[in-house]
C-alpha cells in the first residue's frame, strides 16, 4: 500500500522534472513568435531558420571545439587523480584529492570571477582557451567521480598478475588496465563534453570575441522574436544530450559488467 | 670502503622510496593537483588579495585596506542581497531535499534492483539538458500567459492570472528546486542503498512497525546522504546567477548578480572580490555550523 | 637439504608504524612444497608478496636463486603467482589468459599455441581455450590461474590461499591435484594458507607464523606431534591442556596422575614448578566396560559429546581435574556411543603428553 503511494508520488515528481523539457518541442513547432498558450499552429519554420543564422552556427562550432578540448583535458587529469587515489596510499592524499574536488561545491560565479581576475591580471586576452581552462577545472571533479568507480572496481591483483607474468608497469597499463577502464573513460569524456557544452557562467565571464552557444543564447533571450529559434535549437540540443547520455550510461554499465563489479547507479 | 657502503645504503633507500606508494602516488596525482593549484588556489588567493585593494579609475591601488569590507558591510543593499541569497538558498535546499527524499527512498526500496539504473537515468536526464533553456522554460510555465495560469483559467479555477509566481523569490525557489533535484536525490539514494536490508528486518523482528522502523533505523542511517545533499544543493545555489536574472525580478536578485555587476558593469573588481569573499565566508560558516550541529545531534542520539 | 632456492635473512617489513614482518630467517629448498601457515594478519601473505616482489623489504635481504632481489620488479623475478582472487583477466579468453606471459617470448605463434594447449591439458582444461574467462566456475578459474603461472616455468610458484574460495568437496579434490602437479613439474611451491589441515596434507615443510614471526618451522609430523609452543599446539589440530606440576623428570598431571617424561616431550625444556600438559584427543581412549589394557587408566564421567558420524568426540571430566579432556573415538559396530553422565575409564600413555612450561 505504502509502495503504491510512493509510486504515485514518484510519477508526479517525474512530471515536475520533465515539465520544462516537454514544453520545448511544443513551442519549437508552434507557429507563433509569442512563447505562451494557447498554441496557434504547426510549423517547422524555426528549425529552418537555424542554418540561416551564421552567428548561431559559429557559436555552436566554438562550443563544440571547447567541449571536445575540455573533455580530453579533464579526462586526462581525471585519470591521473582517480588512478592515484585508487591505487596508492600517500601522505596528504585526502586533502589533495579533496581540494581537486572543490569546484564541485564552489559557486560557479566564484570560480568565474577569480579566474577572470587572474587572467586579466596576467595580461592574457580572453579567448576560447580561457574558457577551456575554466571548464577543465570544473569538469575534472566530475570525471574523477566517474573514473573513481572504474578504477575502484578494478581488482588490483589483475595488474599484479600481469606484472608477475613479465609485463612492465607501462605495458600492464596498456594491456590490462586500459581495456578494463575504457568504458569509464568514454563515459567521462561524454559527461565532460556535455557539461562544457551547457556551461554558461564561466563562459560568460571568460569568453573572448567568439561566444559559446549558451552565451549566444543568453543574448538572444532578450529578443522575443528570436526565441522560437532558440526553442528549436534547444529541442535539438536536448535530443542530442539524451543520446549522448544514453551512450555514456551504456558504456558505464558495460564497464561495470566487464570488471565484474556491482552497479552502484548514477553518474555521481 | 665505508664511503661506498654509505652511498650504496643511500641508493638503496632512495630506490625503496622511489618505488613506494607515496612517491608513485604523488607523481601520478601531481598534474591534476598542479592544475588545481594554478587555476583554483592561485585565483582564489588573488580574489582575496583584491578584496584588500582599491579601484583607482583604471588602475588598482595596491595598498592594504579594509575599506571595501567596511563599505560592503555598511551598505544595506549588499547586506540584503547576501541575506536574501542565503534565505533563498536555504528555502531551495529545504524544498529540494524534502521533495527528493521520498524519491530516493522509492527507488532504493521499492524499485526492483535491475530497474534502479533506469530510474536513476530517468531522474538525471533533465539535469543534463541546457540549464539556460530550462530556466527560461520555467519563465514560460510560471509567466502571465504561462502554462500554469492558462491552465488554471481554462479550468475556471481562477479569474485573473496569478502574479505571485513569477519575477519574485518564489519563482527562484521553484526553478532552483527543479535544477538541483538530481544533486539531492543521488547522495540520499547512495546512502539508502548502503543500508543493510537485514537491519530493517531485525528492527521489524524486534517489534517495530514499518513506520517506526523508518524513523529509528532507516532515517538515521541515511543522515550522511542527507547532509551531503544539503551541502551540494546549498553551496552552489547561494551563488546562482542565471535563475535570479531570468525569473527573479528586482526582488529576486541575489549576490551573484551584484558580483557580476561590480566586475563587468561598474568595473570595480575590488568590491566584486570583497563581495565574493563575503559570500564564500558566509557559505563556509553556515556549512560548518550545519555540520557541527549535525555531528552533535548524531552524538546525542547515540 | 638441497640447495636453497630462497634465502631470507633478517627480513623486516613496516607499513608506517605497523611492523608486519619481524625478522624472518628462512631457507626454502629447490623442489619443496612449502607452506606458510597462520591466522589472518600474521604476515604470511606479506611474506609471500615480498618474495613475489610486490612489496619491498624494509630491512634484511632476500636471495632468490642466489641473487639479491633488492629493487628487482616482479616481472623480472623467476617467480609466478596464483592469486587468491585468481585474477583472471575478464576481457580475455581462457587461452589468451594462459598465454598472457608468453607475449614477450621469442617462441613462434604455433609453439605458443601448443604451449597453451599443453598447459591447459596439464590442469585438466583441454579444449577450454576459446571460452570467455568470465563464464568459468570457481574451480575452473583456479585451474586457469595455475596453467597461466606454470606455463612460464618459474623457479618458484607462489600460491596465495588458492583454495579458500572453493567449497569443501572441490577443495579436497584440488588439494590432491596440486600435490600431484607439484610432483609432476618439480617446481618449488610456496602455499599461503590459514587452514592447518590443508597445510598438513600438502606440505613437505610448514612455517607457522604469528604476529610477523615464524613460531615453528618443521615437517608436518613433527609440527603435529611436537609443537614448539602452546600457541602452535592450539593452532594445529586439537589439544587439551591440563594443569601439571613438574619435579625433576616427573610430572604430576591433574586427573591423569604421575608420569615420567622424556626431554623431547618438553619443547621449552623442563623446569620444576607449574606447567601444562597437552594431549591430543586421539591419543586417549575410553575403554569398554570390562575391557582390559596395559596402558594407564584414569576414571571420569562423560560431560558432553559431539557425534560426527565416523567419530564421536567426548568431553570427559576426570576425577581430580576441573577441566574436561577431549577424547576422540572411532565409531564401530558393537561399540555403543556413550551418553552424557555415563562413567568412563580413560586409557592413556605417558609418552603422549607434551609439557609446556
Amino acid at each position: 500500500m505504502k509502495g503504491r503511494g510512493l509510486y504515485v508520488y514518484a510519477l508526479a515528481y517525474l512530471i515536475f522534472l520533465y515539465a520544462p523539457i516537454v514544453l520545448l518541442p511544443i513551442f519549437a513547432f508552434n507557429d507563433s513568435t509569442v512563447i505562451a498558450f494557447p498554441l496557434s499552429g504547426f510549423t517547422t519554420q524555426w528549425f529552418a531558420e537555424i542554418p540561416e543564422t551564421p552567428a548561431l552556427i559559429d557559436s555552436v562550432q566554438t562550443s563544440l571545439v571547447i567541449a571536445a578540448t575540455t573533455a580530453i583535458l579533464s579526462t586526462g587529469l581525471g585519470i591521473c587523480a582517480a588512478r592515484a587515489g585508487a591505487k596508492y596510499d600517500f601522505p596528504g592524499k585526502r586533502p589533495v584529492l579533496g581540494f581537486i574536488m572543490l569546484p564541485l561545491v564552489l559557486p560557479e560565479i566564484i570560480v568565474a570571477v577569480s579566474l577572470l581576475v587572474v587572467l586579466l591580471g596576467l595580461g592574457l586576452s580572453l579567448s576560447s582557451w580561457t574558457v577551456i581552462l575554466g571548464h577543465t577545472l570544473i569538469c575534472t571533479p566530475f570525471c574523477i567521480a566517474i573514473l573513481n568507480s572504474a578504477f575502484g572496481n578494478l581488482d588490483p591483483s589483475l595488474e599484479e598478475a600481469s606484472f608477475d607474468l613479465g609485463e612492465t608497469r607501462f605495458t600492464t597499463f596498456r594491456l590490462v588496465t586500459l581495456p578494463l577502464v575504457m568504458p569509464g573513460i568514454i563515459s567521462s569524456l561524454l559527461i565532460a563534453f556535455t557539461i562544457s557544452l551547457d556551461e554558461f557562467i564561466i563562459a560568460f565571464f571568460l569568453t573572448g570575441t567568439e561566444p559559446t552557444l549558451p552565451v549566444y543564447l543568453w543574448g538572444q533571450l532578450r529578443f522575443p522574436q528570436k526565441i522560437p529559434v532558440v526553442m528549436a535549437l534547444g529541442t535539438i540540443l536536448v535530443a542530442s544530450s539524451v543520446l549522448i547520455l544514453a551512450v555514456a550510461e551504456y558504456f558505464r554499465c558495460r564497464g561495470i559488467a566487464r570488471t565484474g563489479g556491482k552497479d552502484t547507479g548514477g553518474f555521481l | 670502503m665505508g664511503g661506498n657502503e654509505v652511498l650504496a645504503e643511500r641508493a638503496r633507500n632512495w630506490g625503496r622510496f622511489a618505488r613506494s606508494d607515496a612517491a608513485r602516488g604523488w607523481l601520478l596525482v601531481s598534474p591534476t593537483a598542479l592544475y588545481a593549484l594554478l587555476l583554483l588556489a592561485a585565483p582564489l588567493a588573488t580574489v582575496l588579495a583584491f578584496s584588500f585593494w582599491t579601484q583607482d579609475f583604471l588602475d588598482i591601488d595596491r595598498t592594504f585596506t579594509l575599506n571595501n569590507y567596511r563599505e560592503a558591510l555598511a551598505e544595506p543593499l549588499y547586506r540584503e542581497l547576501i541575506l536574501r541569497s542565503v534565505l533563498i538558498a536555504g528555502a531551495v535546499t529545504l524544498a529540494t531535499v524534502v521533495l527528493a527524499y521520498p524519491i530516493a527512498y522509492f527507488v532504493s526500496f521499492h524499485v526492483r534492483p535491475e530497474r534502479k539504473s533506469m530510474w536513476i537515468f530517468l531522474i538525471t536526464i533533465p539535469f543534463w539538458t541546457s540549464y539556460l533553456i530550462r530556466v527560461f522554460l520555467w519563465k514560460v510555465i510560471l509567466g502571465f500567459n504561462g502554462v500554469v495560469n492558462t491552465s488554471l483559467q481554462g479550468l475556471g479555477l481562477i479569474e485573473e492570472p496569478l502574479s505571485f509566481i513569477l519575477y519574485n523569490p518564489n519563482a527562484v525557489v521553484i526553478t532552483l528546486a527543479h535544477a538541483f533535484a538530481p544533486f539531492a536525490i543521488l547522495p540520499i539514494f547512495v546512502a539508502l542503498e548502503k543500508i543493510d536490508r537485514s537491519l530493517l528486518e531485525a528492527s521489524r523482528d524486534l517489534g517495530e512497525s514499518r513506520i517506526t522502523t523508518f524513523f529509528r533505523v532507516t532515517l538515521p542511517l541515511s543522515v550522511p546522504g542527507v547532509a551531503a545533499a544539503v551541502l551540494i544543493v546549498f553551496i552552489p545555489t547561494v551563488g546562482d546567477y542565471v535563475t535570479p536574472r531570468l525569473v527573479g525580478g528586482p526582488d529576486g536578485l541575489m549576490i551573484a548578480n551584484m558580483i557580476q555587476t561590480q566586475f563587468l558593469r561598474l568595473n570595480n573588481a575590488p568590491m566584486g572580490a570583497t563581495l565574493s569573499v563575503l559570500a564564500m565566508v558566509t557559505v563556509g560558516v553556515i556549512s560548518l555550523v550545519f555540520l557541527a550541529l549535525l555531528a552533535r545531534w548524531l552524538r546525542v542520539k547515540q | 637439504m638441497k640447495s636453497p632456492i630462497i634465502h631470507l635473512t633478517g627480513v623486516h617489513k613496516y607499513y608506517g608504524d605497523y611492523h608486519a614482518l619481524r625478522g624472518i630467517d628462512l631457507d626454502i629448498a629447490e623442489g619443496e612444497f612449502f607452506s606458510l601457515l597462520g591466522p589472518s594478519g600474521c604476515g604470511k601473505t606479506t611474506l609471500l608478496r615480498t618474495i613475489a616482489g610486490f612489496e619491498d623489504v624494509s630491512d634484511g635481504t632476500l636471495l632468490l636463486d642466489g641473487k639479491d632481489m633488492e629493487g628487482v620488479a616482479p616481472n623480472r623475478r623467476p617467480t609466478n603467482m596464483v592469486f587468491q582472487s585468481y585474477a583472471i583477466f575478464p576481457h580475455l579468453s581462457v587461452a589468451q589468459n594462459v598465454g598472457f606471459g608468453l607475449r614477450r617470448s621469442s617462441m613462434s605463434k604455433e609453439a605458443k599455441a601448443r604451449a597453451v594447449g599443453e598447459a591447459l591439458e596439464m590442469v585438466g582444461l583441454g579444449g577450454y581455450g576459446n571460452r570467455a574467462a568470465h563464464a568459468l566456475s570457481g574451480g575452473q578459474r583456479q585451474r586457469v590461474a595455475l596453467a597461466r603461472a606454470l606455463i612460464l616455468k618459474p623457479r618458484v610458484l607462489l600460491l596465495d590461499e588458492p583454495l579458500s574460495a572453493l567449497d569443501k568437496k572441490l577443495r579436497e579434490q584440488m588439494q590432491n591435484e596440486l600435490r600431484r602437479l607439484q610432483r609432476q613439474v618439480g617446481i618449488t611451491f610456496i602455499l599461503v594458507t590459514h587452514d592447518q589441515e590443508e597445510a598438513l596434507i600438502m606440505s613437505d615443510r610448514i612455517a607457522v607464523m604469528f604476529e610477523g614471526e615464524i613460531a615453528q618451522l618443521a615437517d608436518p609430523q613433527t609440527l603435529y606431534r611436537r609443537p614448539a609452543t602452546r600457541r602452535v599446539a592450539e593452532f594445529i589440530g586439537m589439544m587439551t591442556f591440563l594443569p601439571a606440576t613438574v619435579r625433576g623428570q616427573e610430572v604430576e598431571v591433574a586427573g591423569l596422575g604421575r608420569a615420567e617424561v622424556e626431554a623431547e616431550q618438553c619443547p621449552g625444556g623442563l623446569s620444576d614448578g607449574d606447567a601444562h600438559a597437552g594431549i591430543r584427543p586421539e591419543l586417549l581412549s575410553i575403554l569398554f566396560p570390562g575391557e582390559e589394557t596395559t596402558r594407564r587408566v584414569a576414571e571420569g564421567v562423560v560431560e558432553e559429546l559431539t557425534y560426527y558420524g565416523d567419530m564421536t568426540y567426548y568431553d570427559v571430566r576426570l576425577e581430580g581435574c576441573e577441566r574436561p579432556v577431549t577424547i576422540s573415538m572411532k565409531n564401530m559396530p558393537g561399540r555403543p556411543v556413550l551418553e552424557r553422565g555415563a562413567p568412563a575409564r580413560v586409557a592413556w600413555d605417558a609418552r603422549s603428553l607434551v609439557i609446556f612450561g
